[in-house]
């Protein structure tokens, strides 16, 4: 089989100069080595919180117990 | 308590007790393709939910991330022969056994091929078969399917006690009031030099989360029962109780040095720790690697979230009369005694004990009750 061609999956989001200046400041001698890197960053690590915070409604009573049981059981766990 | 990497935590558990696979297409797999599935259904591999897909396997090869840019430097993928895929197609489900009981269930989003030499020179720096990673990498089927999997029956596993997984130490965590918490990545029993790190560390957080890595292993390396006896023995004698947790993480070496550095941090921030200790030469093997490139290589991930702490070789100082590091040191080297893991090995082996200031006497005598402490 073929090796596939990577498809390139970026798309251009336009932001006020002002922020994006106020951003370029705020990474200078950072390891964020462009604005879009940063901005990537932040957006992601927006949407990360989001989802934490629905994640966390996941566990439910009964299976924070179980885990706690059975961690107990191997003495991990007064 | 970090976020899980890519901010949510996988859960692709859904088990029963009994699962039919008669009529279904079944692609046996190996043990460390079987604990890749185990991993990711787990979330130890969060945010993945399943294999490789192509593109996600070229952002991996080329930047080191995902195709969503979250950082990722391992590949985690499947490999078959066309004849195993028995006429399966893209969009079929498939079931994946493997010989300790998993069974699990994978979507097959993609099917492809890539060369391998390149995948091996991308991952590990070299095209070397003398390289162990290489060398499985050129041992690997010609093709590759990416997907979701489902775990739908968990694997035997021999230190069933010693697994707890990221579901479980974050809550252990939370439980023992620990905030900061710090990994310890190991592959060996521990001898004084790993104890100085370990405290070092401790010293400035919460809990300490020694996590040593039982998989496939090369001859002579120490058999998993043994490191963990030896950890228990170190443990028991030497460390407040409720400061350290151990357990084990079932995946293989790849011996990928720098790349395998970030995929280790990766993993542990996933368990809910903070930060993460990263020694010399770090997954390292034979001269391959610069001993400090696994420390310079998170210069170029600012958004990993785990705080890496670097530490550079240490040793015992007769003048001092303890375990330093060049930082701190200011004597020669003919005050100093190194830690040797092959010195070690070499007097384990003869039925020795190693002198107090390389290895604790307990550690010792522990590791000289198994009647062959080396895998042949």
């Amino acid at each position: 089989m073929e090796d596939k061609k990577e498809e390139k999956k970026f798309t251009t989001i336009s932001i006020p100069t002002a922020l994006a200046e106020k951003i370029k400041k705020r990474i200078e001698g950072t390891g964020f080595h462009s604005l879009s890197a940063y901005v990537t960053y932040v957006l992601r690590e927006l949407l990360a919180s989001m989802e934490e915070e629905e994640a966390s409604e996941a566990l439910t009573k009964e299976e924070e117990e179980k885990i706690k049981e059975r961690l107990r059981a191997l003495g991990y766990l007064d | 308590m970090p976020k899980p990497h890519g901010g949510r935590l996988v859960d692709r558990c859904r088990l029963r007790e009994d699962v039919d696979i008669e009529d279904a297409i079944a692609l046996k797999v190996n043990r460390d393709r079987s604990e890749d599935v185990e991993n990711i259904a787990h979330g130890v591999f969060s945010p993945l939910e399943g294999f490789l897909c192509y593109n996600d396997l070229e952002n991996v090869l080329e930047n080191m991330r995902l195709d969503d840019d979250t950082p990722w430097t391992i590949p985690i993928i499947l490999d078959v022969n066309k004849d195993e895929l028995k006429g399966a197609k893209e969009g079929d489900t498939i079931f994946l056994i493997a010989d300790n009981g998993m069974v699990a269930e994978m979507e097959i989003e993609e099917i492809y091929g890539i060369d391998k030499e390149r995948l091996a020179e991308k991952v590990y720096g070299t095209k070397d078969p003398s390289h162990p990673g290489v060398s499985m990498t050129y041992d690997m089927k010609d093709l590759f399917i990416g997907g979701r999997i489902t775990l739908l029956k968990e694997g035997k596993k021999v230190f069933e006690d010693y697994v707890l997984w990221p579901k479980e130490t974050r809550t252990l965590f939370r439980e023992k009031g620990w905030k900061d918490v710090v990994a310890f990545q190991t592959r060996n029993p521990p001898h004084v030099g790993h104890e100085y790190v370990q405290k070092a560390a401790l010293t400035f957080v919460d809990g300490l989360f020694i996590n040593p890595l039982i998989g496939r292993k090369k001859k002579g390396d120490f058999r998993d029962e043994v490191i963990l006896k030896a950890y228990d023995s170190l443990i028991r004698n030497y460390y407040p109780k409720n400061r350290v947790v151990m357990s084990i993480l079932c995946t293989s070496m790849k011996y990928a040095g720098p790349r395998e550095a970030i995929h280790h941090a990766i993993m542990r921030k996933n368990f809910g720790c903070t930060h993460f200790i990263v020694g010399r030469d770090h997954a390292g093997v034979g001269n391959f690697y610069d001993p400090y490139a696994a420390h310079r290589i998170f210069d170029e991930f600012p958004d990993l979230e785990i705080i890496p702490l670097f530490f550079r070789s240490f040793f015992y100082c007769k003048r001092c009369g303890g375990v330093v590091n060049e930082k701190i040191c200011p004597h020669g080297k003919e005050d100093h005694i190194n830690f040797s893991g092959t010195k070690i090995r070499q007097m384990l082996r003869e039925g020795k004990i190693p002198p107090a200031e390389m290895m604790r006497r307990e550690v010792a005598e522990t590791i000289l009750s198994f009647d062959n402490p080396f895998v042949e």
